[in-house]
């Protein structure tokens, strides 16, 4: 989950973006892992979350291998929980995604109360994570800064384009893919939320988050880079 | 990563979701071709394009029709109509592209996906990071440019030059023919990956020292790099150590990954299962 400290943007901007993660690690606390890391995402369903994922398996919004022609018109765009819940089988990472803070903090508190023994870890803004975690009533552990990108950075595309492929640290969301959305929601050729949708579904875990995506690209209407 | 020809229909949509940009359609053949020398094997255009499974003839027809007409169809942008892509076999060194490139399949020697590494996300049960040391993640081709492993040898060699540990738990440590001096194997150096790892752990007192290190060899390769600094906060929660070398070097962290130390060791009664893997380490 190195993939989700190094999304591009200042701390402002990550004020509707918060990652909570389980993660275990092999020999220590990865015994029969599987029902508490599905517990641990039962247990966020509650606090309203924008995007949750498996690391092996993907997010709530997923690529289809039967997609039937009709979708052209009249594809499903609901993010399914229940399936990211369901799907998981093996020891790993599930993420969680929220776009308020307070959601964090009641999410945090649940997963505290709950004990689950699982690597739990909060990707945000620095000042971010240490409020959600005042609040829970956990002083915090480790922390991990990203110093963000350095060396031929001639190489990377705009900001806007870089927030939005970053979101998916894997770095599976293109950043022509990008420019494309940016593109058809300037040119009216798709609603933000459409556009966001489509590039959730490369994100391999889950931890795309579709609010904050939309923002950046109503954002790109107006501002250009 | 092989794209059908028989299947293909040239749509195009392909070749804005290749994070390498490696995809082309080839105006000869009137078929999207894959830039092998570029490709990663990330796996993104097969796992994350849904796929139809048109009749190629028939959408080869349509399409061809509606050119002459100055018509384009609107298609949803994230799909293959024809399910035109087809995994390669992949033998080493090429293998390696995928384990460190596609982040659903986990590293044979950490078991675990993505860029392999736990670092101090798991530093509650670990304990790989102890008070007053620094675990640093240097990342090399994120996002989205790549890097090849000649010049991720090219830090692993100068960090080794500075007498400084690889972490063993590390998919690029798992791969060095030669650990004491950050060598890599010469067949695997024009690999090319999405990104990858590097990590090492040093006392407090190096911190400066290795990121002045790093940024001098930033100058010496051709890709970006994303500099990750963990560390071990005090009972209490607090850390200014790290954070005080930081701003003296310029640096005003805006993001963190944080631990909240809610782990605890879970005694295991059976050996874990192996994991699925695509079977890269040395």
């Amino acid at each position: 989950m190195t993939n989700t400290l190094h999304r591009y943007g200042a701390a402002e901007s990550f004020n509707d973006d918060v990652i909570v993660f389980a993660i275990t690690s092999k020999g220590k606390n990865d015994q029969d892992a599987v029902p508490r890391l599905k517990k641990f995402l039962t247990l966020a369903v509650p606090f309203q979350p924008v995007n949750m994922g498996d690391g092996a398996k993907g997010g709530a919004l997923r690529a289809t291998q039967n997609l039937n022609p009709t979708s052209h018109w009249r594809r499903d765009h609901t993010p399914n929980f229940e399936a990211v819940i369901n799907g998981l089988d093996k020891p790993g990472t599930a993420a969680v995604v929220f776009d308020k803070r307070e959601n964090a903090i009641g999410f945090v508190k649940a997963v505290k109360e709950a004990d689950l023994g699982l690597c739990v870890n909060i990707s945000t803004a620095v000042e971010g994570a240490e409020e959600i975690l005042d609040a829970a009533g956990l002083p915090r552990h480790s922390v991990n800064y990203s110093l963000g990108f350095e060396g031929h950075t001639e190489k990377l595309p705009s900001t806007q384009v870089l927030s939005l492929t970053t979101m998916c640290g894997h770095g599976m969301i293109s950043q022509s893919m990008a420019k494309k959305m940016i593109d058809w929601v300037k040119e009216g050729r798709r609603t933000p939320d459409e556009a966001v949708c489509y590039l959730a579904r490369f994100c391999a875990c889950g931890v795309f988050n579709p609010m904050r995506a939309c923002r950046i690209l109503e954002d790109s209407r107006t501002h250009m880079e | 990563m092989k794209i059908n020809a028989d299947k293909c229909v040239a749509c195009g949509n392909c070749t804005y979701v290749c994070p390498m940009g490696a995809i082309y359609v080839d105006p000869v053949i009137n078929r999207s071709v894959i830039n092998r020398d570029e490709c990663v094997e990330c796996y993104a255009c097969f796992n994350g394009l849904s796929q139809e499974h048109l009749n190629p003839t028939l959408v080869r027809g349509m399409r061809t029709m509606l050119k002459w007409f100055r018509i384009r169809f609107d298609p949803e942008p994230d799909v293959c109509p024809t399910a035109a892509f087809e995994p390669d076999e992949l033998v080493w060194p090429r293998l390696v592209r995928r384990a460190f490139s596609d982040p659903t399949v986990p590293h044979e020697s950490t078991g675990v996906k993505g860029r392999g590494t736990e670092e101090v996300k798991t530093n509650d049960v670990t304990g790989r990071c102890a008070y007053g040391e620094v675990n640093f993640t240097i990342e090399f081709g994120r996002p989205g440019v790549g890097a090849r492993f000649w010049e991720v040898q090219k830090m692993t060699q100068a960090l080794a030059r500075a007498g400084v540990p690889f972490e063993k738990k590390n998919p690029v440590t798992a791969l060095m023919s030669d650990i004491v001096s950050g060598t890599l194997p010469d067949d695997l150096l024009n690999e090319k990956v999405l990104s990858c790892i590097v990590e090492i752990k040093v006392p407090l007192e190096r911190a400066e020292e290795i990121i002045r290190l790093v940024r001098g060899v930033e100058g010496q390769i051709s890709t970006v790099v994303a500099l990750g600094v963990g560390t071990r906060c005090e009972d209490d929660g607090d850390e200014r150590r790290v954070i005080e070398v930081l701003h003296r070097l310029g640096y005003n962290p805006q993001r963190a990954k944080t631990n909240s130390g809610l782990g605890r060791l879970i005694p295991s009664e059976t050996p874990p299962a192996a994991p699925e893997t695509v079977g890269v380490s040395r």
